[in-house]
């Protein structure tokens, strides 16, 4: 086995996980903001597949539905949250989790009467058909693309967060909601922008995912699954701790596929059984809050 | 639900009237099922009930008594049907001692996953079970020389079985249902039991208030550590009585969305009450029957039916019952 193979496999892992990443920070930024974790979150990362398969067929083209998706799925998020979720804040910390999992049931149910049970194949984009010489060897252009939209999106979700005035008031809102309605923010509505950010991240993921994966309505059971061993593995609540986990669990699902491809679907629940027994809290996980 | 309240599972004044009836739990709800075959539109239906009824009782000393919303019991109930299974149909152990061998090995799986998920709290601990269920899922799929992989295990029939010298058909339903009923009496006993006992006391005070239990000096991690076992022993009981009845296993049992459906049970019934499970059940498994009679898509209105109990019900069938008619927590 020749050092180029390991390279291209460590490519293919990074691809894979910074699908995981977009789909993990979702859960992650409105578990850190707004205590909610939302079982629906892989329903809806589903949806976001669907979603984008539909509006690119509607339109001809694949980049409307990358780009209208996430924005749809994401108001059709912040609805969920203003209907269900808000009555829930103050009860316990349990009843979201619980709502949003019945939730996942009628999400699931409802995306198979519309488009029924069977898998539809999501072509790849024209223009990112093939596959590009490294060098090194062949990869294909659509992961290169997906890695490089990923890195873009973090970059503006970062510079957002920790450089604009809206980004102050959402990180000031999660340390102290109360302060924040004293000073005249309207603390509600900055949660329901997060929660639709979170659930538009989610669709994101879902299309970025479609051509790689097949679309069916099962598919959010495994990538919530997913998302929660990433969040538990980087720390719930922490964004740079989903980033490095969920790199982490792609990198090494897509090595562990190359030497023991039956061992690849287990190898990240065993990586989040070894990182709890170290450190309960997740790599990046503050202590106190969760663990 | 797992609101803190002030200390409401500590005081326990002796209620009058009705109240006076539940200190025979145990007795009054083995007559309810002793009569349910009948109350039932199929036998099929009630011996489901017992079965679900046995699963989610287990899954109850965890989220209605401790206080810790687990998300992974679909590994107790796989791993009790798997291990019955394998033992009869791999090694020809006897049933009885099938049943023993499949609970005691479910609760070896149940003091690891225990060990590595108590460590956690909160929404964490929902969010490492889930995981960790999952990956005995995978494990079972490829473990397909063992398990059957996606086809499930097979190849294993109970349908004589021996009573103590007596011979039963166990394809008769009557039979069959009175014999499982047996494991549900016995499940019930232990529950109440437990829940009687100074660890019941110790358990419900962890759920009202972590802190103020540890302060008080019980060992709470060993304590969270104790009750996930018992849990996923009463469930793997559950497991076993369903490779009983159906003969096969099939993989679907160790999927999370059966953990889901364990939850959905416990909260349409009613946490924290000792009947809850079985009128959760119940309500489930008769829900699906009527509503898929004229949908396949059953699914989105138990989803949407369990929304609105989360909202509006949180407590229950069971609970709010006992709530309007009065009746003392403590009893339950």
């Amino acid at each position: 086995m020749d050092l180029s193979l390991i390279i291209m496999q460590l490519l293919s892992g990074i691809a894979l996980g910074a699908v995981l990443v977009i789909t993990a920070l979702g859960l992650t930024i409105v578990f850190g903001m707004l205590g909610v974790v939302n079982f629906a979150h892989g329903a809806l990362f589903m949806i976001g597949a669907y979603a984008g398969l539909y509006l690119a067929s509607l339109t001809g083209s694949f980049w409307w539905g990358l780009l209208l998706a996430p924005i749809l799925i994401g108001a059709f998020g912040m609805l969920i949250e203003f209907v269900l979720i808000r009555r829930l804040y103050g009860r316990s910390i349990d009843d979201p989790l619980l709502l949003t999992f019945g939730l996942s049931y009628v999400l699931v149910e409802g995306v198979r009467i519309v488009f029924g049970s069977d898998g539809i194949p999501f072509p790849t984009p024209p223009q990112l058909i093939g596959v590009l010489d490294l060098g090194i060897g062949f990869f294909p252009r659509y992961r290169l693309f997906v890695i490089a939209l990923v890195a873009v999106v973090l970059l503006v979700l970062w510079l957002t967060l920790e450089k604009t005035r809206v980004g102050l008031i959402v990180r000031a809102g999660a340390r102290d909601p109360t302060i924040m309605q004293v000073l005249g923010v309207d603390i509600g509505r900055v949660w329901l922008a997060i929660f639709g950010l979170g659930v538009g991240l989610a669709a994101l993921g879902g299309v970025l995912a479609g051509p790689m994966r097949s679309v069916n309505p099962e598919m959010g059971s495994l990538v919530l699954a997913e998302a929660f061993v990433v969040t538990v593995i980087g720390g719930l609540g922490s964004i740079v701790g989903a980033v490095v986990a969920g790199l982490m669990v792609g990198i090494s699902i897509s090595l562990v596929a190359l030497f023991a491809p039956e061992m690849a679907t287990i190898v990240m629940f065993a990586l989040m059984a070894v990182v709890l027994l170290i450190r309960p809290q997740g790599l990046f996980g503050v202590r106190g809050r969760t663990a | 639900m797992t609101h803190p309240s002030s200390g409401e599972a500590l005081a326990k004044p002796a209620p009058g009237g009705l109240g006076r009836l539940l200190d025979h739990r145990v007795l009054l709800s083995i007559a309810v099922l002793a009569i349910l075959p009948w109350l039932l539109p199929s036998k099929a239906l009630a011996v489901n009930v017992l079965i679900y009824g046995v699963v989610v009782m287990g899954y109850n000393l965890l989220f209605g008594y401790t206080g810790l919303l687990s998300f992974g019991q679909a590994a107790f109930f796989g791993a009790g049907a798997y291990f019955t299974g394998i033992a009869i149909g791999r090694y020809g152990v006897p049933w009885f001692a099938a049943v023993a061998i499949a609970v005691f090995l479910s609760t070896c799986l149940a003091a690891v996953i225990g060990i590595i998920s108590t460590r956690t709290r909160g929404i964490y601990f929902s969010m490492v079970t889930l995981a960790l269920a999952q990956l005995v899922y995978y494990v079972a799929l490829q473990a397909s020389s063992f398990t059957g992989g996606e086809n499930g295990l097979r190849g294993f029939t109970v349908d004589r079985i021996n009573l103590f010298g007596l011979q039963v058909n166990f394809l008769d339903p009557v039979n069959k249902y009175y014999v499982l009923m047996a494991f549900a009496a016995l499940a019930m006993w232990f529950q109440s039991r437990i829940l009687n006992s100074p660890f019941g006391a110790v358990i419900e005070a962890i759920r009202e208030n972590e802190q103020r239990a540890r302060a008080c000096g019980y060992d709470v991690e060993r304590s969270k550590l104790v009750v996930f076992m018992l849990s996923g022993a009463t469930s793997s009981l559950g497991g076993c009585m369903l490779a009983l009845h159906l003969s096969i296993v099939p993989l679907d049992i160790l999927h999370y969305q059966t953990s889901g459906m364990i939850v959905m049970m416990v909260l349409l019934g009613g946490a924290r009450s000792f009947f809850g499970p079985f009128v959760g059940a119940a309500s489930f498994l008769i829900l699906e029957d009527v509503i898929s009679l004229w949908t396949p898509h059953w699914q989105i209105f138990v989803g949407a039916i369990f929304v609105l109990f989360v909202l509006f019900l949180p407590k229950g069938i069971w609970g709010t019952l006992l709530d309007t008619l009065g009746i003392g927590k403590a009893r339950r």
